[in-house]
Formats: C-alpha cells, sequence, structure tokens
C-alpha cells in the first residue's frame, strides 16, 4: 500500500496511524479531521476540563507528530467514498488512498436549547455558560452526564438530573449497581429525579417533563447518547447499520476498508468505550496492512468514570446476580461481580467503586 | 530517607503507597526485590500502587499503560513521559525510601 486514509482523527484515528507506523508503513498516512484540532482526549472534557484545572489534553505531542510523518487535513469533513479508493472532502477536493481507516466516531443526540459535550468546542462553549448559571440541567444520568453534574457541583452550581428509566445505568450497569450509582447525585447535593422522559428545553432553560412538572434550571445539557457517524457513507461501497459493518477484525464489506472506534459495528457489536477505541485500532490496521482478517479484536467491556471524587469501574457484561465482593454501596467503597454461566457462579463482569486495586486483580481473572 | 513500613508488611506481590511532602510513592516488592517509583501515573490521575504488578513492571490500573520498575520507563501507551524512580533501602527488616530525588520538582 501506497496510501492509507484515516478519516477522523480524534483517539481511534490517532491511534491507527500510530499502529500503522509501528508496523511498518512508509507510505503516505492522511488524517482527515473535522474539527480544527489536533488529536486531544475526550475523557477530561468533563471533568477536568469544566473545573477549569486543565485545557485541551493533546494525545500526541510535537515530537509524537514529527513521527507520524503523516499528512494533516483538519477542519475538513469527509462528504463521501466515491469508490473503496476515493473520499470526497467538504472543501471540494478528494484524496485518492489504497486503505482506509473510518474513525469518524458518535455524534450526540440532542434536545433543542440543550448543550452536549463530545467535543473540545462543545467543552468551551459549556464551561462558558456554567459560568454565568445558578442552576444546571443535566437530561440523561449515564456517566456523562453524572460526570458534568459532578463538575458543576463541584463549581458550586445547583445541580438537577433527569433521567428517563427509572434506574439510571440500568442497561450498562444493571438495575442494583445503576441504582448505586444514581446515590452519589444525592450524596453530592445533586437532585436526581428519574422515570420521567422530558417534553422540551426553553429557551430560558426551563425543563419542561412529561408529567407537566418543570425543572428551573438556566443551563441545560443533554447526555443522551450518540449515534455513529456514518451520514456521509450513505449511498456508498461500505455497509452501514448501526455503525459500518465490519467484522471481528475491523475489516469491512472491503477488504481495503476498516473501520474502528464508536463508529464500528464490530461483529454485531458497537462500543463506545476509550479503551476499545485503542485496542481496535492495532487489530484493524494489522488487518488493513494484511489485506484480510488475520485478527480479531474482543471487546473487554472495560469503562470507568470519575464523578464526586469516586472513581467507578466496569469490565464485562452484567448480570442480574451480582455480589458485593468486598467492602460496601453504603461506604461507596466496593467490588462486585456478576456471575452467570451454566453453574451461575462464572464471573462475567466486575464493578467497583473507588477500588482499583481489588478490580485490577479481579478482571485478570475474568475469562 | 522516609520510612515506608516493616519488610514482613510488604510481601511479595505487593505495593505500598506513601504520602507526605514529596510526591506520592509507590514501593513494590517484586519477587522479593523492592523498588520505589513516583505513584502517579503519566497519563492520568492515578495510583500505580493500585496497579497490576508483573515481573518488574506495573500496569496501571485505570488505562494499562505499563511501567518498568527499574527504569520508570513507560513501555507502552498511554503514558510517554517515565515516572521517578526512588532508591529503596531494607535496613534491620524497615523498609526504607530516598526521596531526595523528588525535592526539586516538589
Amino acid at each position: 500500500m501506497r496510501t492509507i486514509a484515516i478519516i477522523g482523527a480524534s483517539l481511534a484515528g490517532l491511534r491507527s496511524a500510530q499502529a500503522l507506523r509501528q508496523q511498518g508503513f512508509d507510505g503516505r498516512l492522511v488524517v482527515i479531521g473535522d474539527e480544527i484540532h489536533l488529536p486531544y482526549d475526550r475523557p477530561p472534557l468533563s471533568k477536568d476540563f469544566l473545573l477549569g484545572k486543565v485545557e485541551a489534553v493533546p494525545l500526541a505531542d510535537q515530537e509524537d507528530l514529527d513521527a507520524l510523518d503523516a499528512e494533516w487535513q483538519l477542519g475538513i469533513q469527509a462528504t463521501g467514498l466515491l469508490s473503496t479508493q476515493e473520499i470526497a472532502l467538504s472543501d471540494g477536493s478528494t484524496v485518492e488512498a489504497d486503505g482506509v481507516v473510518i474513525a469518524t466516531g458518535g455524534i450526540p443526540r440532542t434536545i433543542s436549547n440543550t448543550h452536549v459535550l463530545r467535543t473540545l468546542d462543545d467543552a468551551v462553549k459549556l464551561r462558558d455558560a456554567l459560568a454565568g448559571a445558578q442552576h444546571l440541567g443535566v437530561i440523561g444520568a449515564g456517566f456523562i452526564g453524572a460526570e458534568i453534574a459532578s463538575s458543576a457541583r463541584a463549581l458550586g452550581k445547583e445541580v438537577t438530573v433527569v433521567e428517563a428509566l427509572p434506574t439510571p445505568l440500568t442497561r450498562v450497569l444493571g438495575a442494583e449497581m445503576g441504582a448505586a450509582c444514581g446515590q452519589l447525585h444525592g450524596d453530592h447535593g445533586s437532585t436526581l429525579i428519574t422515570g420521567i422522559n422530558v417534553d422540551s428545553v426553553n429557551v430560558d432553560g426551563v425543563i419542561n417533563l412529561a408529567d407537566g412538572r418543570k425543572v428551573d434550571a438556566d443551563v441545560v445539557v443533554a447526555g443522551i447518547g450518540t449515534r455513529p457517524a456514518t451520514d456521509w457513507l450513505v449511498g456508498g461501497p461500505v455497509k452501514v447499520a448501526n455503525g459500518v459493518v465490519c467484522d471481528a477484525g475491523g475489516v469491512t464489506n472491503a477488504k481495503n476498508i476498516v473501520a474502528v472506534g464508536d463508529v464500528a459495528n464490530c461483529a454485531g457489536h458497537r462500543a463506545e468505550h476509550w479503551t476499545s477505541a485503542t485496542e481496535q485500532a492495532q487489530v484493524a490496521t494489522r488487518n488493513l496492512l494484511a489485506g484480510e482478517t488475520v485478527a480479531t479484536h474482543t471487546n473487554g467491556g472495560y469503562v470507568w468514570s470519575d464523578q464526586y471524587g469516586v472513581r467507578i469501574q466496569f469490565i464485562g457484561r452484567a448480570t442480574d446476580d451480582v455480589r458485593v465482593e468486598d467492602g460496601s454501596i453504603e461506604d461507596r467503597k466496593f467490588v462486585a461481580t456478576y456471575r452467570d454461566g451454566a453453574d451461575k457462579e462464572d464471573v462475567v463482569g466486575i464493578i467497583a467503586m473507588s477500588n482499583a486495586r481489588l478490580f485490577t486483580r479481579l478482571r485478570r481473572n475474568l475469562k | 530517607m522516609i520510612r515506608v513500613c516493616a519488610l514482613m508488611d510488604l510481601p511479595p506481590g505487593e505495593a505500598v503507597r506513601i504520602v507526605g511532602p514529596h510526591a506520592p510513592i509507590a514501593v513494590f516488592n517484586a519477587d522479593d526485590v523492592l523498588y520505589a517509583i513516583d505513584d502517579t501515573c503519566t497519563h492520568q490521575e492515578a495510583s500505580l500502587s493500585e496497579g497490576w504488578l508483573e515481573g518488574c513492571f506495573v500496569e496501571c490500573p485505570l488505562h494499562a499503560a505499563s511501567f518498568d520498575l527499574r527504569t520508570g520507563e513507560p513501555t507502552c501507551l498511554p503514558a510517554k513521559r517515565s515516572v521517578k524512580t526512588h532508591p529503596v533501602v531494607v535496613k534491620d527488616g524497615v523498609v526504607y525510601v530516598d526521596v531526595e530525588v523528588n525535592k526539586d520538582v516538589a
């Protein structure tokens, strides 16, 4: 291969570029990113960035960038795949490449008159809005919503979190552990309202709930999930269905095109996780260079979240049979295992609050 | 030199974290060889003393960056920068760490 184009210049795209060079690819490397920024780390945006403790955290320093020897086309969107070897760009130009890595990530779902938090620019807007706010409304009590709520509390704001599910994070952590995470809001002076949909948000920030109640917020942020950024691929040569359809090695229906990160629907599973994006980049680029699937990636399902001074770590999958192995939920410091399997005793998932040590130890034994 | 703990309280495979006026330090017993490094991962806020010890390498519990305890150098991404290493001595069954190296960055 002489030219490889990477569409998407965030974590998955950067790690793909690095992996290609590590594996000896010495051809032309073009990285196209719709944000004007060089790759930065997104997780701090909801935490230390909102608190003003850090500015953008680069994922690569100048030395790394020099070593990559890539052509960065930033602030430019890919608008379509004209063929499996030609990409159309928003500035009217095209890029020809023998190999393509699709790493366009996800697009946050939105509600009118709310902020979202995905990009650095989003975070700057939210941070500026928070500075003048008294009461932050957060729609969605998932990890990102909870982290923003936590940061706003630390900034001294009144915070109300509205969650459509009866218990936050049920789909990820199960009801019992979702409830445990939800309790952190109350512990730290945020109000959590569950089991209710949001009808609309007024331009002044008042949230209208489906049952007629109102939340008198003045700034509102929605953390209600993302959809894969595949609009630009519709009608093109690559199959799209809840993300870019690829095998467990990240290879699409075209062998010279792979997908990584939030946009990749690998063997029927789309992960939106930092760690999986990194791991997928290693595997998919190897397959790209090999011209076929020689390696596959199993998503471990590892996620972490820092909120209200508590570190939550989760790996694997949640089941209804969850057992606290150490510490206690009441102390907000514990490790619990999820059980399943033929004898219902196999550990298939682990969750910890503020006990990284035991979590790390147990995850080693996870099948 | 500061006192860490009794050697018997730091069996092989274990680690302790010490705090004080210096940056937090993690002391490891890697198969009966003791190492001390700065405890905070150079990638993001996480305690290496809570990490996974394998041979003379420790893996960060948050993002799986790995450090060589002998040199403090990261062996893989996402960490890029080394952690500081500190001399460890055992005297009369007690573990001590030399934190002098840390003074200039305190």
